[in-house]
């Protein structure tokens, strides 16, 4: 007799603790295989641009930090460049050179979680606290910058809320000449760990013409191995001035594109920012942080896309300005919301377990999906 | 590299029948402003033509422009009547390193624009989220439902309007609670 046989349809989350936060997918299976995967979002919606509209420019800042609040200064970051370039300030050096090595630690801080979480999905419990210990340097460091240690509201309009702590550069050479031997480790304990790579590794293939066409952006998109990030290829505030590579995946243990070059870009990256951090710490030039700050917000009639490279991809603010000082509307392409839209394509014919591999390699943060 | 006006001129060429225009404001990008129903074809020619390859859409973003009629209701509120709701498009080239943007408008009452989602996957959850924000019917969208705002919304309530009022209740529960 036939065995009677049906597809079966498996939920997975709000809260589930792989989907690194309030995400629903609704996962279609044939036996073991995955057929279709249906995110279902908006569990975190809290109308990031419907509030941006009621705001001054200077108050959408504290929102920005909420979005992905992983990587808040490099949200601070994309939205202050945008309303500078609509008002036309150019920022002092020193504040330049201060955002730069805010933007790159927080890069770092990001990936660590990144990095740390996706080990705790696949089941390596260990190098999620060592990753977390050092995030906990990084955060102090911004502690004693600005006071807070997740949502800064550090960088403002034509200039930042603070100057640096005068221990700032002292404990951030420390932290470098700490945290570099670090990486190694965390090659040694989880990135070369043998079942690591087989759970990782051929899993969840991502084809550099598909990913152009989704519009993957970030680690993600450079795994799949096209050499693309927008601190060189679009330059914005002085990043042209540093030295340092721009890491794509190999395929060094499996096929490019694959779980573990997602995984393994992100370590390459945590060692390229460092580098640049360590750069602009040597340049940094002396002088006053809050000369740009204008009296007030008021850009003129006009549009702009500003775009940069946050942790997790291409991180964009459309402004729109009528002349008044609110916004007029403020639309935010955020790189996990287009990054997660491929999570149907790259899971189809995986197994169940492997829905969880591949989207803890796309590294999501649910705060900037749902906005 | 090829700025807004060599883009206009070469469309203007492939397409002789479409209006294209320059929206230029200081200090911002220029914009291609062209028509709504014919954005599909435009796109697939930006994409594909020769020295253009326009190969990823960066952003697409539904706007309220907000410029119709303002009319004040009994209870103080304000409803617009008439005027145009916007689709911008955010394009970059990453063979080529440019970018442009184009804009379309369309009607407040019947807003409809053709999807851009067969041509670049990208578009598909941003013209979602557009529907869901400003009620913009795409046209040929595979999968047109809401994306940010839950399943079960009341019918034609969208949150990014400029006159947009919370609806009373929700699923018996009292909104403005």
């Amino acid at each position: 007799m036939a065995l009677k046989t049906e597809e079966l349809v498996l939920n997975m989350g709000p809260q589930h603790p792989s989907t690194h936060g309030v995400l629903r997918l609704e996962v279609q299976l044939e036996g073991e295989l995955v057929t279709k995967v249906t995110p279902h979002l908006g569990y975190l919606h809290r109308c990031f641009e419907k509030h941006a509209e009621a705001m001054t420019y200077p108050q959408v800042i504290p929102y920005t930090d909420r979005m992905d609040y992983l990587a808040s200064m490099y949200n601070n970051f994309g939205y202050v460049i945008g309303v500078e370039k609509m008002l036309g300030i150019q920022v002092p050096e020193r504040v330049e050179y201060i955002r730069i090595i805010m933007g790159e630690l927080q890069r770092i801080a990001s990936h660590m979680v990144a990095l740390g979480t996706y080990g705790l999905d696949i089941g390596a419990f260990t190098p999620f606290l060592y990753l977390f210990r050092d995030r906990e340097k990084i955060l102090t460091l911004f502690e004693i910058t600005c006071g807070a240690r997740l949502l800064y509201n550090y960088m403002w309009v034509g200039g930042l809320s603070h100057d640096l702590h005068p221990d700032f550069e002292r404990l951030t050479r420390e932290f470098i000449s700490y945290f570099r031997p670090n990486i190694d480790e965390l090659n040694n304990l989880l990135t070369y760990n043998k079942i690591f790579v087989e759970r990782t590794a051929n899993i969840g293939v991502l084809p550099k013409e598909t990913a152009i066409n989704y519009g993957i952006t970030g680690p993600n998109l450079r795994a799949s191995g096209l050499k693309y990030d927008l601190r060189r290829n679009d330059p914005y505030s002085i990043y042209d001035r540093f030295d340092f590579e721009i890491p794509v995946g190999e395929g060094l243990v499996g096929t490019v594109g694959d779980c573990w070059d997602r995984f393994y870009v992100r370590v390459l990256e945590m060692e390229q920012s460092l580098k640049i951090v360590e750069q602009a710490l040597n340049q940094l030039p002396e002088g006053d942080i809050n000369e740009a700050l204008p009296k007030r917000v008021k850009p003129p009639k006009g549009s702009i896309y500003q775009r940069v490279e946050n942790p997790k991809g291409e991180l964009g603010y459309f402004i729109i300005s009528d002349g008044t000082v609110n916004p007029f509307r403020v639309k935010v392409r955020a790189p996990s919301f287009v990054n997660l839209a491929i999570l149907n394509e790259l899971s189809k014919g995986h197994l169940v377990a492997d829905i969880i591999a591949i989207l803890g390699s796309l590294d999501i943060v649910l705060g900037e999906i749902d906005r | 590299m090829k700025t807004a006006k060599e883009i206009l001129e070469i469309l203007q060429k492939k397409f002789p029948e479409i209006e294209f225009s320059l929206v230029e404001d200081e200090p911002s990008d220029q914009i291609i402003f062209t028509d709504a129903l014919k954005i599909h074809e435009i796109c697939e020619f930006l994409r594909d033509g020769e020295g253009l390859k326009f190969d990823t859409l960066m952003n697409l973003s539904g706007v309220d422009d907000a410029n119709g009629e303002k009319q004040t209701n009994d209870d103080g509120s304000e409803t617009i009547v008439g005027g145009t709701l916007s689709v911008y498009y955010n394009l970059d080239s990453i063979e080529l390193n440019h970018k442009t943007t184009l804009q379309v408008s369309t009607s407040r009452e019947s807003p409809k624009v053709e999807s851009v989602n067969l041509i670049w996957r990208a578009a598909d959850w941003h013209e979602r989220e557009a529907y869901d924000m400003l009620g913009i019917k795409f046209l040929n969208h595979p999968d047109l439902r809401r994306i940010l705002m839950p399943y079960d919304w009341e019918e034609g309530s969208y949150p990014l309007r400029k006159d947009y009022k919370d609806p009373e209740f929700y699923q018996g529960m009292k909104v403005p609670y």
